[in-house]
């Protein structure tokens, strides 16, 4: 162990642990911008310097590791200074327009500048014109609002392995952009959104589609109906002082109908489908031989985005099932029209998810316009619903909850899962392993699927047989699954997995880019956790046990795999370029 | 080409050299640019065309800038003759009145009267008696003497005796020993103890070990480190091999910026031969040690001389720098070891091996032994390359050796470059050592010394420097980045006469934060040069505050 001193107080912690890390162990918090718990320091800020009173030297707390006999100052009249010099100097190259931002209330530079006392700008302010980059309509990229921390960079290139960002020019003219300083729609980026969610102030947020959406709900002409990703509810009490993890379902329903939906799904219900779909796909490849081993899951769209970009040569090991979202709004315009008598032309979908890929997922392909008009018109994230809610002067603290709306709104403890790393093969294994052996599960949970080990593999005997899978997170983790792989199919190896689960953001949907701001694992376990207890709590706790998706196969599509739900509920691939150009 | 054994080397070096008349013509870039390929064409044309049996030879710059082209006639028997500013008609008239006719051309002769003609030729091996030269020639002991693109010419010098000392009867732990008693420190600006350095790579726990050769030279004005790569590579070469040797890596890197093509050209050159005759490659000299050595290219960038981010350039990724710890020594190129050293650390080496570590800490002054070079530019009359025992003073280097202000009187001298600080004529006793620069604010640096008469203001040239580190912030951490440009709105506007003691304050602390808080020392130091005008010449920024001209004196 270390043992240092810091403002005098002993501090003892185990080696490799940083100065900033130390500090916290005796209720010292170290202002920082670049840092981020779930990235290695950037060291650019230069807000977290303290002092070595061996030396008088001032150190990064963020990147200094903690070292035998040192003794350190975090608080002194001239680190206090610099701080807030440095914040001044940031201040002076931001636009500061605070109350016309995404981050207003929730910007940790604005926070910092509030700490330390900064009330008047005391330099010219020098901030460049630079043009807004929208053309991904998933995130919004406004490089004039960055301070160059690096964050979305390191989590873009190290963290998610798709190298979109990358800062461009030098010195004072140093910005964020994608690499090559062009669109970043023609980048690599594939609106996982991680950026966003990892940036400190509002230069990354997501394409913000509340406007469209209010003038869609106040057109008398148009019916519009809503559905809510199984991670939003464990997520959104967030933005209204609820502890994190907090299961907000029913108030969520109750909120979306006053706002004026007519209509209100549940994702869940979605994800119930899948399971069917996918499940039976997987029992079609395992048991039957049709079609490729490894079965590898397509309900994220990053992902999607990410192997159609990179590895394309997956594309027959994908799944083709559409994502849950996709298959509950083909099917509002299609099935909950006709038992309802609407004109599907008057219906509108709105998705609310906890991702910023959905957003482009849902004009991918024409494969998302099956009903015949695009399946999903809107989706939007758990932050921008959160506004939404906030405008609409609905106290959500108080509002009474309210039920979803059938026939797309029932779903069990597996579709519910699906917010989570793990949760899509837990909720397949639980399906696939009934319909393999015909027995009713005497345990639902498969806990090797759980927590949030970057990889996780595990082997089960279904059967007689042995069925091997692996779960990534984080589209950095994927890389070593691909590679098993590639290898075992290159020597004509036995295959390293049956079925693969991926999630491209870390800790899965929970973790998404579109998630109330300021994720760090302790809070993705949080949101899972209550994802999990929702699931422990149900009744249904496997997806062929929900009596609405029996309905729907008795009353409209047949049976799974049919016809109706190729065309409704799967999709294509294809190789997408890299770089649009 | 046979591989070289230890015997071979000694056979080599001492194979006798033929004396003829030769002459010598400094072409290095300097000289080049003055117009000395020209002279060296005219030469051989004329010796070829008159049948003279006389060596029309290359050499590396002797120092002696502001005098390019320079020509050095050698005739067995007589004094050396020197001549200065030389074009081709000048060239055909030496070679027909001195070398046919025998009559000295005096009016193309260089005038030994100053300092700087005196040390760059003659015998500069062992340090003059008092009232001599005040140069001494350690690392550009071959420069201006040796062809640098001759393998032979410079075993002949003692060249390879340091590696064959090594690889006999040498070890790593003797080598390490050496360099400790010399007391050599870092010559790219730091002054760390270069043994230290040496010793921590060799026990940093890694799958292999770098050295890396720092040549991307990049303070305005200074040109140390290109002249001693294109006037003596092999020794710089030479050095690393040696600490190749002594921290057991395999491959070595000459990071050289783009900018310097001979350079390139000449080490590449001796990369070749040394590979051709065995003191490169597998089992060097017949020994067990294989090293090699490769070159990469920096693209210009000021900041890629700090070593995390020249070792990001060598990784092929934006030359930004990384915080330390841990160390290149613990953890750098490859997240390897690495040992990354300045060429004029390197040019030490093998002469601290081959006549000790005591013989080298004999020399200087206290903590900082040994010598160093120094490119005196500016307002001084004889601009060059000098290179003096640590210890000599400001005075010596600026008055004695460039002979003092071309015009008028000397004002100030900015020694480390844009990292360092200007110092005012009054202080000019100074001794040159790592800690009395550093006192006075200003720092040891790489080797720039320019030097400022009464009529230059140190408003401008703080606003000069600092525009440089602007442009040269790699825009990585925020004090630098939005620290400097913000210094230099604020001193332009005071050198337009429109800043009042709000905008002398707001320097003041922006300064502090860059230099507490910025990343790497590119940040910390671009204050100093305006720090230190403000603090030596306060009349003269209170002068512009008030509206007035650029004051003359203080």
């Amino acid at each position: 162990m270390i043992k240092l001193q810091i403002n005098g107080m002993a501090v003892e912690v185990a080696p490799g642990t940083s100065v900033y890390e130390a500090a916290k162990k005796v209720s010292v918090k170290i202002p920082v911008l670049c840092k981020h718990p779930d990235l290695d320091h950037t060291a650019a800020c230069g807000i977290c310097v303290v002092r070595n009173k061996q030396n008088g030297r001032m150190l990064r707390a963020c990147s200094t590791p903690a070292d035998n006999g040192m003794d350190l100052s975090t608080e002194d009249p001239e680190i206090v200074q610099t701080r807030r010099s440095v914040l001044e100097l940031m201040l002076s190259k931001h636009p500061n327009e605070c109350l016309t931002c995404h981050r207003n209330q929730n910007c940790e530079l604005q926070t910092l500048a509030a700490d330390f006392n900064i009330h008047r700008e005391v330099l010219d302010n020098i901030t460049p014109e630079i043009p807004v980059d929208e053309s991904t309509k998933a995130v919004t990229l406004d490089a004039r609002k960055c301070i160059s921390c690096g964050r979305c960079i390191q989590v873009c290139q190290e963290n998610q392995n798709v190298w979109a960002l990358s800062f461009v020019d030098r010195g004072i003219k140093t910005r964020i952009a994608a690499a090559g300083d062009i669109p970043l729609a023609e980048s690599p980026c594939v609106r996982c959104g991680q950026c966003s969610a990892h940036c400190p102030t509002g230069a990354i947020v997501e394409y913000d589609e509340s406007e469209a959406t209010w003038e869609l709900l106040r057109n008398p002409d148009l019916y519009c109906v809503v559905q809510i990703a199984p991670a939003v509810r464990v997520a959104i009490g967030e933005a209204f002082g609820f502890p994190a993890g907090t299961n907000l379902t029913g108030k969520t329903y109750a909120a979306l109908r006053r706002m004026g939906f007519k209509a209100v799904f549940d994702t869940n219900f979605g994800a119930d489908l899948t399971i069917i779909e996918e499940g039976t796909e997987f029992i079609q490849r395992f048991a039957h031989g049709k079609g490729e081993l490894p079965l590898i899951t397509s309900c994220c769209p990053a992902w999607v985005d990410f192997m159609e970009k990179y590895h394309t040569d997956m594309m027959p090991h994908f799944s083709t099932c559409k994502s849950p979202h996709e298959m509950v709004g083909a099917l509002a315009k299609t099935y909950y029209a006709e038992k309802n008598k609407i004109d599907p032309k008057k219906i509108r979908v709105i998705s609310i998810m906890p991702c910023t890929a959905k957003k482009f997922e849902i004009q991918r392909s024409e494969d998302m316009s099956s009903s015949g008009t695009q399946d999903v018109d809107i989706s939007l994230t758990t932050r921008e619903l959160a506004r939404m809610i906030k405008q609409s002067g609905i106290d959500y603290q108080t509002i009474p909850e309210s039920q979803p709306d059938h026939v797309l709104g029932a779903y069990t403890g597996a579709g519910t899962i699906f917010g989570a790393t793990g949760g899509v093969m837990e909720a397949a294994l639980r399906t696939a392993v009934h319909l393999i052996t015909g027995e009713k599960l005497a345990k639902v949970e498969f806990e090797q699927t759980r927590g949030l080990q970057g990889v996780k593999e595990a082997k089960l005997m279904v059967a007689g047989q042995e069925v091997r899978i692996a779960v990534a997170h984080g589209l950095g983790n994927v890389e070593t699954v691909i590679k098993k792989i590639r290898e075992a199919k290159a020597k004509g190896e036995p295959l390293p997995y049956h079925f693969v689960e991926v999630m491209a953001c870390p800790g899965g949907c929970v973790g998404g880019g579109g998630q109330p701001y300021g994720v760090t694992d302790e809070l993705r376990l949080k949101r899972a956790k209550g994802l999990y207890s929702e699931d422990t709590a149900g009744i249904w706790r496997n997806s062929h046990d929900n009596p609405y998706i029996q309905e729907l196969y008795r009353d409209f599509l047949d049976k799974p795999l049919s016809e109706k739900s190729h065309h409704l509920l799967h999709t294509h691939y294809k190789s997408r370029p890299t770089y649009q150009r | 080409m046979p591989k070289l054994t230890p015997k071979d080397l000694d056979v080599l070096r001492a194979k006798s050299v033929v004396i003829k008349t030769t002459i010598s013509v400094g072409l290095s870039s300097c000289g080049i640019a003055a117009g000395a390929e020209a002279a060296f064409a005219a030469l051989g044309e004329e010796v070829k065309a008159r049948g003279l049996d006389i060596s029309v030879r290359r050499v590396g710059c002797a120092g002696m800038c502001s005098m390019e082209p320079l020509v050095e006639v050698a005739v067995p028997g007589q004094p050396t003759v020197m001549y200065g500013n030389v074009t081709a008609d000048d060239a055909r008239k030496i070679i027909a009145e001195h070398l046919v006719g025998g009559k000295i051309v005096k009016a193309l002769q260089v005038q030994t009267v100053n300092e700087l003609a005196v040390c760059a030729f003659g015998d500069n091996s062992k340090p003059a008696p008092a009232g001599g030269p005040k140069q001494y020639r350690i690392v550009m002991r071959n420069c201006g003497v040796i062809d640098p693109e001759s393998f032979d010419e410079y075993v002949a010098r003692d060249g390879y005796q340091a590696v064959k000392f090594a690889l006999t009867d040498g070890s790593s732990d003797a080598i390490i020993e050496q360099l400790r008693i010399s007391g050599l420190r870092g010559r790219g600006g730091a002054g760390f103890p270069t043994h230290m350095k040496w010793d921590l790579t060799r026990k940093a726990v890694g799958e292999e070990r770098f050295i890396i050769c720092n040549a991307d030279e990049g303070d305005p004005g200074a040109y140390m480190d290109r002249s001693v790569l294109e006037g003596d590579p092999h020794a710089v070469l030479e050095g690393m091999i040696l600490g190749g040797f002594t921290i057991g890596a395999k491959l070595g890197i000459f990071y050289i910026r783009a900018e310097y093509p001979l350079a390139i050209e000449r080490v590449e050159k001796a990369i070749k031969q040394a590979r051709a005759n065995g003191l490169l490659g597998q089992n060097i000299l017949g020994s067990t040690f294989s090293f090699d050595c490769e070159i990469r290219l920096g693209a210009g960038a000021f900041v890629c001389g700090e070593e995390t981010a020249l070792i990001a350039s060598v990784e092929g990724k934006r030359g930004t720098p990384r915080p330390r710890p841990p160390f290149p020594s613990v953890k750098g190129l490859w997240d390897q070891p690495t040992m990354i050293n300045n060429v004029e650390t390197l040019a030490n080496i093998a002469q601290i091996i081959n006549r000790g570590g005591a013989w080298f800490a004999a020399i200087g002054i206290g903590k900082s032994t040994g010598t160093k070079v120094f490119a005196v530019t500016g307002k001084v009359k004889y601009s060059g390359l000098v290179e003096i025992p640590m210890g000599t003073t400001l005075r010596e280097i600026v008055m004695d050796i460039g002979g003092g202000a071309a015009e008028g009187n000397v004002k100030a001298v900015q020694t480390g470059g844009p990292s360092g600080g200007m110092i005012p004529a009054n202080l000019l006793d100074t001794p040159v050592t790592y800690e009395h620069l550093q006192q006075l604010g200003s720092i040891m640096g790489s080797g720039g010394m320019i030097v400022m008469d009464d009529r230059d203001s140190v408003v401008d040239l703080a606003r000069f420097y600092l525009e440089f580190c602007v442009d040269e912030s790699c825009g990585k951490c925020a004090p630098c980045r939005i620290g400097g440009t913000q210094m230099q709105r604020v001193l332009e506007k005071i050198a337009e006469g429109k800043g009042d003691d709000t905008d002398v304050a707001a320097l003041r602390r922006i300064a502090q934060a860059m230099q507490k808080a910025s990343l790497c020392a590119l940040g910390q130091t671009a204050p100093n040069p305006v720090l230190s005008a403000m603090k030596y010449f306060p009349k003269e920024f209170e002068s512009r505050l008030k509206k007035s001209t650029p004051a003359a004196a203080v």
